[in-house]
């Protein structure tokens, strides 16, 4: 039967902070370069690592249906699996009302 | 014979390619990515900077719907080539194996290199020979898993190496720190090649060499005999 109105069914936004890195290993001549002008201003770092971060808002039905999404976009778009690893912290931001 | 050249938003070697063409006498069609690719021969996806190389250089145009076309051509068995900003997007495409990244000396490059042409490709009916195309890129360094690289070459699919004016592929002569001196990469079957070197750029006397001639006569003798 078509529910009209299911008050079990609810939408959550979710809020995402991926962090798309190079992988360990993978050589990164931008933080080489970084490393360098920190050392030229008198800071001596052991290594420098370079990351892209995305703050995401949608809304899913469940924290897994979240990470699925996420997964996808990073797997799809935001990472290369080639060179990448992504982290992901998803947190929920407001319950609705679908 | 008719060769769809696409473009993206962006994209600015695509007259070149198409003048290159048409001085060989073959017929090339400007596609718009909005638009659909009808039957085609092939496909040449020029260099340039679509999407402004926003999140990487091909990321968006590789996720464009025309890019399933292309995907189909290939799988056709239909040559596609990608030059510069177009082997960027066939590689974030998957449509040949690892990707183009930031140059080792992060900077873009607008030189001359020497290559050699290593397995044989549809693309280059002569393997061995020695070619002088210019490069133009900033996000150029070939990387792949290194476990695959012995594969790829068992594979005959590592078409172009930057080699010193001896043919060998020697650090001085890689440019942007290229695993293996790689410059051009294709796909199992051949008929799709990745190569950050412009074959228009060396298309007329006028332009200082006309090596990169050949590798549009090869793609048009391959579409001939398909």
């Amino acid at each position: 039967m078509f529910n009209y109105y299911n008050p079990t069914v609810t939408a959550m936004l979710y809020r995402a902070e991926i962090t798309i890195k190079l992988k360990n290993g993978m050589l990164d001549p931008e933080a080489t370069t970084i490393k360098n002008a920190l050392k030229h201003l008198g800071y001596e770092c052991q290594s420098v690592k370079q990351a892209a971060t995305y703050e995401l808002e949608f809304t899913a039905d469940s924290r897994a249906s979240a990470t699925d999404l996420v997964n996808g976009m990073c797997q799809r778009l935001l990472a290369n699996p080639i060179i990448h690893d992504y982290d992901v912290r998803i947190t929920e931001q407001s319950r609705r009302d679908r | 014979m008719n060769i769809a050249i696409l473009r993206f938003g962006g994209s600015n070697c695509d007259l070149d390619v198409q003048k290159a063409l048409n001085n060989l006498g073959v017929g090339a069609e400007l596609v718009w990515y909005k638009e659909t690719l009808k039957n085609y021969d092939g496909a040449i996806i020029p260099g340039g900077f679509s999407y402004g190389d926003y999140l990487r250089a091909g990321a968006i145009a590789a996720r464009t719907k025309i890019m399933q076309s292309v995907a189909q051509m290939a799988a056709d068995g239909k040559p596609i080539l990608g030059i510069c900003n177009g082997a960027q997007i066939l590689s974030e495409s998957h449509l040949v194996p690892g990707t183009f990244t930031l140059n080792q000396y992060p900077k873009f490059i607008c030189k001359w290199v020497k290559l050699r042409t290593v397995g044989k490709s549809p693309f280059t009916d002569l393997t061995n020979a020695i070619v002088d195309l210019p490069i133009a890129h900033k996000e150029g360094r070939y990387v792949v898993d290194p476990l695959l690289l012995k594969e790829l070459y068992e594979n005959d699919q590592v078409v172009f190496k930057y080699v010193d004016e001896n043919g060998r592929p020697t650090l001085a002569a890689n440019p942007n720190g290229s695993l293996d001196n790689i410059a051009g990469i294709s796909n199992l079957e051949k008929n799709v090649l990745a190569m950050m070197p412009h074959p228009e750029r060396a298309s007329e006397k006028l332009l200082g060499s006309t090596d990169g001639d050949a590798i549009f006569e090869s793609m048009v003798r391959y579409i001939k005999a398909l």
